[in-house]
């Protein structure tokens, strides 16, 4: 039996290409890029490459703009702590969405254990946040503005420029999570206006363990990591070089390909969502019906929970997540779909399925005809479906 | 992450179903885990003649309903009474920490389906359970049971309203029984 894996969310596929620009770089046996010899001077070159890719990716006008961490939830710690660290004397205050991922919440909560003042301004049922909302939220003291590009649960894309608009005029420092958007769906550095922008190699076919973070120049945070010159200065420690080749040569790929797949997952996503309106009575499709990624579907089953689908599932080699990934380990009932005004026991039957550009119309139909028999099963099994 | 036992129950449960005209019902729910479990007795001479359940719930809450039916079928009320959390967490070869609390639901909703055959046969009505907001710590610890975060997996102590690891409110909506 084929595995059909609808999880690209937890880690995209290493692409053949960026396999092959991995394994090249271990051959290659590169050394320390900081050593002034000439094996360093070889590595620095990998690396210099490697951060003008991920500039094109995402038109940093300047590769120096962009440092390279171990991941989406580094670079979001970096940004959101550097920049609070940074700011203390100037205020106490920072602004959110209600809907960010765990990895920015934790970091305000932790931020909240040192007086710090988080306003999270509330969504609206398809996930959008309200650009007026976010100005109304910005007060005197007000240090950092942090709002998701796109989200991991819903896929609802927020209007990142208009935000900007308010923060730029008020001279507030902008953060972006895009772990989710970078390499899937057009992200400018320049057009959004932003001055900081965290990625992750693993949402566009790259390695996980390695991301960044675009560091508008003139944006002052301070250095998560001290140590080391690396990373001009703002991220010490010696570099990943191997994942950050894998993670350059995806940022090639995701230049040359990201409108072909767009319109591939696009076809796809049209589909599934027909195809489980048709197969299954009683869900619910979560997120902007038109400003969301391509590449997510989020799907409320109800009177069933999503664990039993996902191990159900599993037994038939497919692949999906329910809520986010990252909660697979934690119980509680999503806060975005809460936010969104799902019904606690609704956000429990939530699947969140996620594909890309190997994933074929036929992948789908097994998926549908599978998911059906298991919901079934679940349903017959439950106090809360009455026939 | 689930035991061999655990995942036999999941993906062939046992007992799975309603009685109709039950002698007694047991219906315990915690939505924090989105968990919410009925337990149907035949009961003929005070011996479980039958039993059944309907789960809403993850693998662990599928697995624990159903071994537990089949713990309890054939025996005496007063045997079926000393099914305790422990025992069926045990049954299954145990259980990740966080998922220990799916047990309790099991072995509680048991506890109930008994007490509402008895209370039926005694005469005495009782108020439908209501739930309501409580702070997760209230339940009362059996000695020498440990607690855990339910959203990190880090032992909470008792006296905390929130998680001193991942810092998560332990506040939730819990069943009580009046």
């Amino acid at each position: 039996m084929k595995q059909i894996n609808l999880d690209y969310l937890s880690a995209n596929p290493l692409l053949p290409e960026v396999q092959e620009a991995m394994i090249k770089a271990i051959q290659a046996n590169y050394g320390n890029p900081s050593s002034p010899h000439q094996l360093g001077d070889l590595s620095a070159e990998a690396l210099t490459k490697a951060r003008e890719s991920m500039a094109r990716l995402i038109n940093s006008p300047s590769p120096e703009e962009i440092v390279f961490t171990s991941g989406g939830t580094e670079s979001i710690n970096q940004a959101i702590k550097g920049v609070a660290l940074a700011n203390v004397k100037k205020g106490n205050h920072i602004v959110t969405s209600n809907i960010e991922h765990n990895a920015v919440l934790r970091t305000l909560r932790r931020l909240r254990m040192m007086d710090y003042k988080v306003t999270s301004v509330a969504v609206n049922s398809d996930g959008l946040i309200d650009p007026t909302a976010v100005a109304q939220a910005i007060t005197d003291q007000t240090i950092l503005v942090t709002v998701m590009h796109s989200n991991n649960e819903i896929g609802t894309i927020q209007p990142i420029e208009e935000i900007v608009r308010i923060t730029r005029q008020k001279k507030i420092p902008f953060h972006c999570d895009a772990v989710t958007s970078v390499g899937v769906v057009p992200v400018d550095v320049q057009k959004l206006g932003v001055d900081l922008l965290s990625f992750s190699a693993n949402q566009f076919y790259g390695p996980s363990g390695v991301g960044g973070l675009y560091i508008r120049s003139g944006t002052v945070l301070w250095p998560l990591l001290d140590g080391g010159v690396q990373e001009n200065n703002k991220r010490a420690g010696t570099e990943n070089l191997i994942g950050i080749i894998g993670l350059g040569a995806a940022a090639d790929l995701a230049v040359r390909d990201m409108e072909a797949r767009i319109t591939h997952c696009l076809h796809l996503k049209k589909k599934l969502i027909q195809g489980l309106k048709e197969t299954i009575d009683g869900i619910f499709i979560n997120g902007h019906p038109e400003l969301s990624l391509p590449n997510l579907v989020s799907v409320s089953i109800k009177y069933i929970e999503g664990e039993g689908i996902v191990l159900m599932l599993d037994e038939e080699k497919i692949l999906v997540s329910t809520r986010s990934a990252c909660a697979a380990g934690a119980l509680q009932a999503s806060h975005v779909l809460l936010a969104i005004g799902r019904e606690f026991a609704d956000a429990q039957g939530t699947l969140v399925i996620t594909f890309g550009q190997e994933t074929t119309e036929a992948d789908l139909e097994r998926f549908l005809g599978v998911l059906k028999t298991v919901v079934q099963t679940l349903r017959d099994m439950s106090p809360l479906y009455k026939k | 992450m689930y035991s061999s036992t655990v995942m036999d129950h999941f993906k062939n449960p046992r007992n799975v179903g309603e009685i109709e005209n039950a002698d007694g019902i047991g219906d315990v729910g915690n939505p924090l885990c989105g968990d919410m479990m009925t337990i149907y007795l035949k009961i003929e001479e005070d011996v479980i003649k039958d039993i059944k359940f309907k789960t809403f719930g993850c693998g662990a809450a599928i697995a624990v309903s159903s071994i537990l039916t089949e713990m309890a079928k054939g025996k005496s009320l007063e045997e079926a009474k000393k099914i305790t959390n422990k025992s069926v967490a045990e049954a299954l070869e145990g259980l990740p920490k966080n998922k220990l609390h799916c047990s309790n639901l099991g072995a509680d909703a048991l506890h109930l389906a008994i007490q509402n055959y008895e209370d039926k046969k005694a005469g005495i009505v009782r108020p439908a359970p209501k739930r309501e907001e409580k702070h997760e710590h209230d339940h009362e610890h059996r000695e020498g049971e440990k607690c855990y975060c339910p959203y990190c997996n880090v032992e909470v102590k008792e006296d905390l309203p929130f998680c001193n690891s991942c810092g998560h409110s332990l506040k939730t909506i819990q069943q009580t029984i009046q």
